[in-house]
């Protein structure tokens, strides 16, 4: 293919940003200097085109470092990895924190999803905009979820820069963001990540004992495997596990120290998959009925509840077509789904431990892990936790001398709900638009490069750490994310079978509950007093009677809206429909409503029906919830 | 000798369509399986020989233990597959994506789509005189193709085209998302500023009609479009040794609009400036 790339030149900040990422151009052919060399060779074919999944990377490397992508910056990117430049500008413009036109080098995203909302949001981005009016270096954007949900509401500044820099104002008031905005480096510093596990902190103040560690810890040397035969026949008592199996670190180890993570149980879970052997990592898992929680946020395709995860990943990792890849998925976080950024924050050791068993379970050389473009510190902790493993040897070509290699490349999204679907996420990794395929075929028999690929969330991977120390048959828990009109936001950890009144309770709910929203935007509405039903869902966001329950449902159908992709009709449409009837009856009831309300009934079960991905199938889920649960029109 | 490569032999398999059992090669899709069996479903985005979109939903399926229906145009037959193409479910889903559609987008040059409207009873002015619709003007920038968003139903086929599936171009992508999202070229420029080599083979692939050669969309800003009264002839281009199908639609002597039949064995549909544009000198009578 014969690329044209314009004439439109890169600046010097442009290009140093776009050669620091990919360093200096080989030839004339990347955008050097012409050299009478250059014009013996022609460069093409794979070597030229191979580089692709490095657009996003390069379009970060741009907007981190200018604010925006210019047609000169761009043009330069693609040259430099033989990408059209139509199509790096679908992929720009798909993401929501990158701009094609100039803007100003800080950009303020302030939170207008529905807890942010609940706790005041629309008067602190009035507030803001009227107080950085006439500020041309700050612009106020008004973002969906940013992920900060337990400390709403939240903003978040990003100034571009050599280096980029980044503030977290969350909760927010209009001093506080507008110090952010205008000098990043003087805001306050975040809480730590454990106020964000109220568990955690818990466990501090009773004074009760630290997780202790595994009993293999002391010898140093692995449990031995325990026999095939045998575990059917009798199943040998798993050693005593702490209450909380994955938030045991959180706010207990240091985050930063790969020594602290070891001194707290780390990599015993690693050694145990090695003496093992992949296939019986795998058996393990099978043999826990691990489920993949999906995403909390995004509970779309097949029902992931259905079918152990094991099989999939066993599936997986016996096609014959290699190498397997691995993408870890923290990337999908809707309203009220947070989990992700608190795990990676507080004990971001763990999830690489966890990639790196379930890479070697897959034969996986290489592994992705995809997070939020919003979540700096989690991004920050993420990368160095990578680095310093991989300089101790716990990734790269021979982890723990055992011949057995793995590395994690650490990509960033920017801003696209739609990321948290299996097939767009392998997209957007790829460097295409992240818009999702229709399944079959499914990731694990076609996924990231055409290859076999295991994506898994967060949570269900960190699950595989305690089923190799305690055995499958280990202390099963789940995470959920709780904000809202609660005393106590944050992450728990719960066994499986707890009510979600318990929840609420341990949460510390307040009077005055009218609803709770069960999944996220993708979930569905409970009414207060259908509270006793077991959990199933890993987002829970309760409101009390501040906001009234039409402007929520609004809010949910705004987001889907702005979220959805556009590739298929039913949610390209059918959201701005819902969204156009549901604004029509914000102040109707009874009567009034009633023709909007069966015309929302009507598309939403087609978009349910005939939507290509869970985007689409679930964005009725909470209007219908609270229109036939709630009686918010009645 | 010419060796024809019969490629690897394909099993059939057994499904069940509608209740009644069929046999169909392995690798072929739904939609490909009811057509052979005589049941034809509605597929706006679906052209021959291209990788589906599976965007228009228009094709969309029961499947017995598929929680969501399935667009046939994408789905490969599976053996014990059961298959309804005629239920409550898909006539409702067809019904309200023909409304969707027909309520945000202009659908006057879409062929079959009136027809189909009626079929289903949909009713597109339902969501009211306020409803969001795609309203741009024609894009104008060159002599030969037109470009109308506002009949853009955004399936691709034509970034498909241009791209790896066609003439390896890229000059068009899908830019932007949701409802605003948009075919074009990087930074909205005009075509004779971008990598466009002008072939027209987009124009083809266009199911709506988004995309049409300036000829057509002068005649019908005109009025004098007159598609039954057209003579189509299929010959061979003369510009080159390839040797081309070339279909050119006649209208009162004139060519109006030249095609490329997409099972032809040389072109397979695709042409060149010179091919789909370069006639003009046949009416010359000096």
């Amino acid at each position: 293919m014969d690329l044209r790339f314009g004439d439109s030149q890169p600046t010097d900040d442009e290009r140093a940003a776009v050669d620091e990422l990919l360093g200096p151009p080989a030839s004339s052919w990347e955008g050097a200097e012409r050299t009478a060399e250059n014009l013996r060779y022609s460069r093409g074919g794979h070597a030229a085109r191979d580089r692709r999944d490095l657009l996003l990377p390069g379009l970060h490397a741009l907007n981190d470092r200018i604010g925006w992508i210019s047609r000169g910056a761009l043009a330069h990117l693609c040259r430099r990895l033989t990408v059209p430049p139509a199509e790096a500008y679908g992929v720009a413009t798909f993401y929501a924190l990158f701009s094609v036109s100039p803007r100003p080098t800080t950009v303020l995203h302030v939170c207008t999803d529905l807890t942010c909302t609940a706790a005041g949001a629309a008067a602190l981005c009035a507030g803001l905009e009227s107080r950085l009016e006439g500020d041309d270096r700050v612009t106020v954007r008004r973002a969906p979820c940013l992920g900060l949900c337990e400390r709403a509401p939240a903003a978040l500044t990003i100034k571009a820069g050599d280096p980029a820099r980044t503030a977290v104002s969350a909760p927010a008031t209009v001093e506080a963001a507008v110090l952010a905005a205008t000098a990043p480096d003087s805001a306050p510093e975040e809480p730590p990540t454990e106020a964000a596990a109220p568990q955690a902190g818990d466990r501090r103040q009773t004074g009760a004992p630290a997780p202790s560690s595994p009993p293999q810890k002391q010898t140093g040397l692995p449990a031995p495997p325990p026999l095939p035969p045998q575990k059917h026949t009798a199943v040998p008592a798993p050693p005593p596990l702490p209450p909380l199996p994955l938030l045991t670190r959180v706010g207990v180890v240091d985050p930063s120290s790969l020594d602290d993570y070891r001194a707290h149980g780390g990599y015993t879970a690693l050694r145990r998959a090695f003496v093992l052997g992949p296939a019986a990592v795998l058996r393990e898992i099978v043999d826990s009925g691990l489920v993949g929680h999906g995403d909390a946020a995004f509970p779309g395709g097949p029902d992931p509840r259905a079918t152990p995860i094991g099989l999939a990943w066993r599936a997986a990792a016996s096609r014959p077509d290699h190498p397997h890849h691995l993408v870890c998925n923290a990337g999908g976080s809707g309203p009220g789904a947070f989990t992700d950024r608190v795990l990676m924050e507080g004990d971001p050791y763990a999830l690489v431990e966890a990639m790196t068993i379930v890479a070697y379970a897959v034969g996986a050389p290489h592994g992705y892990l995809y997070l939020r473009g919003e979540h700096p510190r989690a991004a920050r902790r993420m990368r160095r936790a990578v680095e310093r493993a991989r300089a101790r040897g716990l990734l790269g070509d021979d982890i723990l001398g055992r011949g057995h290699s793995f590395d994690i490349e650490i990509r960033r999204g920017a801003g696209a709900y739609v990321c948290g679907e299996e097939t767009a996420v392998l997209r957007s990794i790829e460097g295409y638009r992240p818009e999702p395929r229709p399944t079959p075929p499914f990731p694990t028999q076609k996924g990231l490069f055409g290859r076999p690929t295991v994506v898994a969330d967060v949570e269900t991977l960190l699950d595989v750490l305690p089923i190799l120390t305690g055995g499958p048959a280990a202390y099963r828990s789940r995470l959920v994310s709780v904000s809202g009109s609660v005393e106590r936001p944050g992450v728990y950890e719960l066994p499986s079978g707890t009510t979600l009144g318990e929840l609420l309770a341990r949460a510390g709910v307040r009077p005055d509950l009218r609803a709770v929203l069960v999944g996220g935007a993708a979930g569905r509405f409970v009414r207060p007093d259908e509270v006793d039903v077991p959990l199933r869902s890993g987002v829970v966001i309760a409101f009390d009677g501040t906001v009234p329950l039409p402007r929520l449902l609004l809010r949910v159908a705004e987001f889907f809206r702005d979220e959805s992709c556009g590739q298929c009709v039913p949610c390209r449409i059918g959201t701005v429909r819902q969204e156009e009837a549901l604004r029509r009856i914000v102040d109707r009831a009874g009567p009034a409503a009633a023709d909007d309300v069966a015309l929302l009934g009507e598309v939403g079960r087609a978009m349910r029906d005939a939507s290509l991905c869970g985007l689409g199938r679930n964005a009725w889920n909470a209007v219908e919830s609270g229109v036939e649960r709630l009686g918010v029109y009645g | 000798m010419t060796v024809t490569s019969l490629g690897v032999p394909r099993r059939l398999l057994d499904l069940t369509l509608d209740g009644e059992p069929v046999r169909a090669p392995e690798g072929t899709t739904l939609l490909d399986a009811c057509r052979a069996a005589g049941k034809d479903l509605p597929a706006l985005c679906h052209v021959d020989a291209r990788t589906p979109a599976s965007a228009c939903r228009l094709c969309v399926v029961e499947v017995a233990g598929s929680r969501a229906l399935v667009a046939a145009c994408s789905r490969e037959a599976e053996p014990g597959m059961d298959v309804r193409t005629d239920t409550e479910r898909t006539r409702h889903s067809r019904r309200i994506v023909l409304e969707l559609l027909a309520s945000s987008v202009d659908l006057s040059t879409t062929p079959g789509i009136a027809e189909w409207i009626e079929e289903y009873g949909a009713r597109p002015d339902r969501f009211g005189t306020d409803a969001a619709r795609l309203e741009r003007e024609p894009i104008i920038d060159n002599g030969l193709l037109v470009r109308e968003d506002g009949k853009c139903l955004r399936c691709g086929q034509c970034v498909r085209a241009c791209g790896g599936q066609g003439q390896h171009t890229f000059a068009l992508s899908v830019s932007g998302r949701g409802f605003g999202s948009r075919v074009g070229v990087e930074y909205d420029a005009p075509l004779t500023d971008s990598a466009c080599v002008f072939c027209g083979d987009c124009v083809d692939v266009c199911p709506t009609g988004a995309l049409s050669v300036r000829s057509e969309f002068d005649l019908r800003t005109a009025g004098t479009w007159d598609e039954p009264a057209q003579a189509v002839t299929t010959t061979v281009c003369g510009h080159c040794g390839v040797g081309c199908e070339l279909t050119l639609h006649v209208q009162d002597n004139e060519i109006v609009k030249v095609t490329s039949p997409p099972d032809s064995p040389v072109a397979h549909g695709n042409l060149c400036i010179k091919g789909r544009f370069g006639h003009q000198y046949i009416q010359n009578r000096d």
